[in-house]
């Protein structure tokens, strides 16, 4: 079995308009920011993405929406904390617009919908955004004394990932805080692409050290290390 | 808009805050901070035995990284890079929200646009800012709320322009609702009761008459008031 592809190029190169796509990473790290600029070069129009952030952490994804790249994005914490950067910045500006149709999850909920798709449930219940704009349009239930809302799955057709190391049947490594939304994306998504810095033989990586299983990851490609001082501001 | 029509009163630093919610802190515990006044309070409990988590996937995160210390993949969840401790761990974004829902957290201190008198709060989204109601940075901010055993809010008593941010019913979008359980400002700290908010202690210098002239609500003042000590 070997899923690695020659370049990011390629790796991205059958994304088709309208696709839904899921970018892990947790501000700076663990981006896919290769994966990122290789589908701004691609070029797929009308898409869905799913990410924490639009903008902060992530500039290069605002290339996507300056090329109206981006139909709707579900995100947990899409804009700038400052209200004057993002009012500067192309994704506020084209949600104001109504240039792309933004959903807010709250963190915890967005990350379990991303689980639920991977592993075959439908729906839960949760008891965040109770009480809150976050309730609107969806089902309440109680149990025991305390009420939850009912949150939907996420399956989208691709996932971007990064790992730290990974092989070419595609088990994959993270580091320290890059993890983050690594592993629920890649098994929610129908094709998961995986840019990895440290590409390793089948046995390198000891087994108890994979975080994300092959089985989750069809496509793996080598990337460079990013360097980078992790800021928002 | 309610407004605080008295004089400004001059109270605590932020970093004095911080100090006095990390005096509130028990030894043994696991804690998390938000963004803002709450993040200064990691300054306060170096040595203590606390365990900060950082919600995107660390527990016992470390002191801010030197500038020789930075290391890209390990950041906090302000985006600030940190350093290890001893027994730090990593995990999931989301394994680290079933730990917070799950009530492994046995107190957040976050920070706040409004409070009201029952507990509810609201601090992801300020309208002033022009977007949708339901859209904003909601981050981890509702998952604490509802998940925490224990709620902390730091913030300053009345906003810059000199309006109630402790209030008889919150006027911004809510981030949960009958959550909060103690609000420490640059003036008091209050304690959230069934009966209502309790002043517990005042900044010093400050009356408890003074204290309730920039809340809306109605304070029930402890029988042991005292004035903050450090």
């Amino acid at each position: 079995m070997n899923k690695v592809f020659p370049n990011v190029a390629k790796a991205v190169e059958d994304i088709p308009d309208g696709a839904s796509i899921a970018i892990a990473g947790f501000f700076t790290a663990g981006t896919p920011l290769p994966l990122i600029k290789a589908l701004v070069e691609q070029g797929a129009k009308d898409l869905t993405i799913i990410c924490m952030q639009m903008g902060p952490g992530n500039e290069d994804i605002n290339q996507l929406v300056v090329n109206k790249q981006i139909k709707k994005a579900i995100c947990n914490y899409p804009f700038y904390r400052s209200a004057s950067r993002g009012a500067n910045s192309p994704t506020e500006q084209a949600v104001r617009a109504g240039d792309i149709e933004m959903e807010v999850s709250p963190m915890g909920t967005f990350s379990e919908r991303l689980r639920c798709g991977g592993a075959g449930i439908a729906a839960f219940y949760t008891p965040t955004g109770v009480g809150t704009v976050v309730e609107e349009g969806k089902e309440k239930r109680q149990f025991g004394d305390r009420e939850y809302l009912l949150e939907t799955a996420l399956k989208p057709d691709y996932a971007f990932v990064y790992a730290y190391k990974g092989d070419r049947m595609g088990n994959l490594c993270c580091h320290k805080t890059a993890r983050n939304y690594n592993p629920e994306m890649a098994a929610a998504a129908k094709i998961t692409i995986a840019a990895v810095e440290n590409i390793v033989e089948p046995g390198e990586i000891d087994g108890d050290m994979v975080h994300i299983p092959g089985v989750y990851v069809q496509r793996v490609v080598k990337v460079d290390r990013l360097r980078y001082i992790p800021t928002i501001d | 808009m309610s407004v605080a029509k008295t004089k400004k009163f001059k109270g605590l630093s932020r970093e004095l805050i911080a100090l006095r919610i990390a005096n509130e802190l028990e030894d043994g515990t696991y804690v998390n901070l938000g963004i803002g006044i709450p993040t200064l309070v990691s300054d306060w409990i170096e040595g203590r035995d606390i365990v900060l988590q950082a919600e995107l996937g660390m527990l016992n995160t470390g002191p801010l990284a030197s500038q020789e210390e930075v290391e890209q993949d390990l950041i906090n969840a302000s985006c600030q890079p940190v350093t290890e401790l001893p027994g730090s761990c990593y995990f999931s974004e989301n394994e680290s929200f079933a730990m917070i829902r799950g009530g492994y957290m046995d107190a957040a201190v976050l920070g706040a646009l409004q409070v009201s008198e029952e507990g509810d709060l609201a601090g992801w989204q300020n309208p002033g800012r022009g977007l949708p109601e339901d859209i904003g940075n909601i981050g981890g901010s509702m998952d604490l709320a509802v998940g925490a055993r224990k709620v902390i809010i730091a913030m300053m008593h009345v906003t810059n322009d000199g309006q109630y941010k402790i209030v008889k019913k919150c006027s911004y979008p809510l981030t949960a609702r009958g959550v909060v359980d103690l609000i420490v400002t640059d003036l008091a700290f209050i304690e959230v009761t069934p009966k209502g908010l309790v002043l517990r202690e005042v900044a010093p210098g400050l009356t408890a008459k003074d204290v309730q002239s920039v809340t809306e609500p109605k304070l029930i003042v402890s029988p042991d008031l005292i004035e903050m000590a450090f």
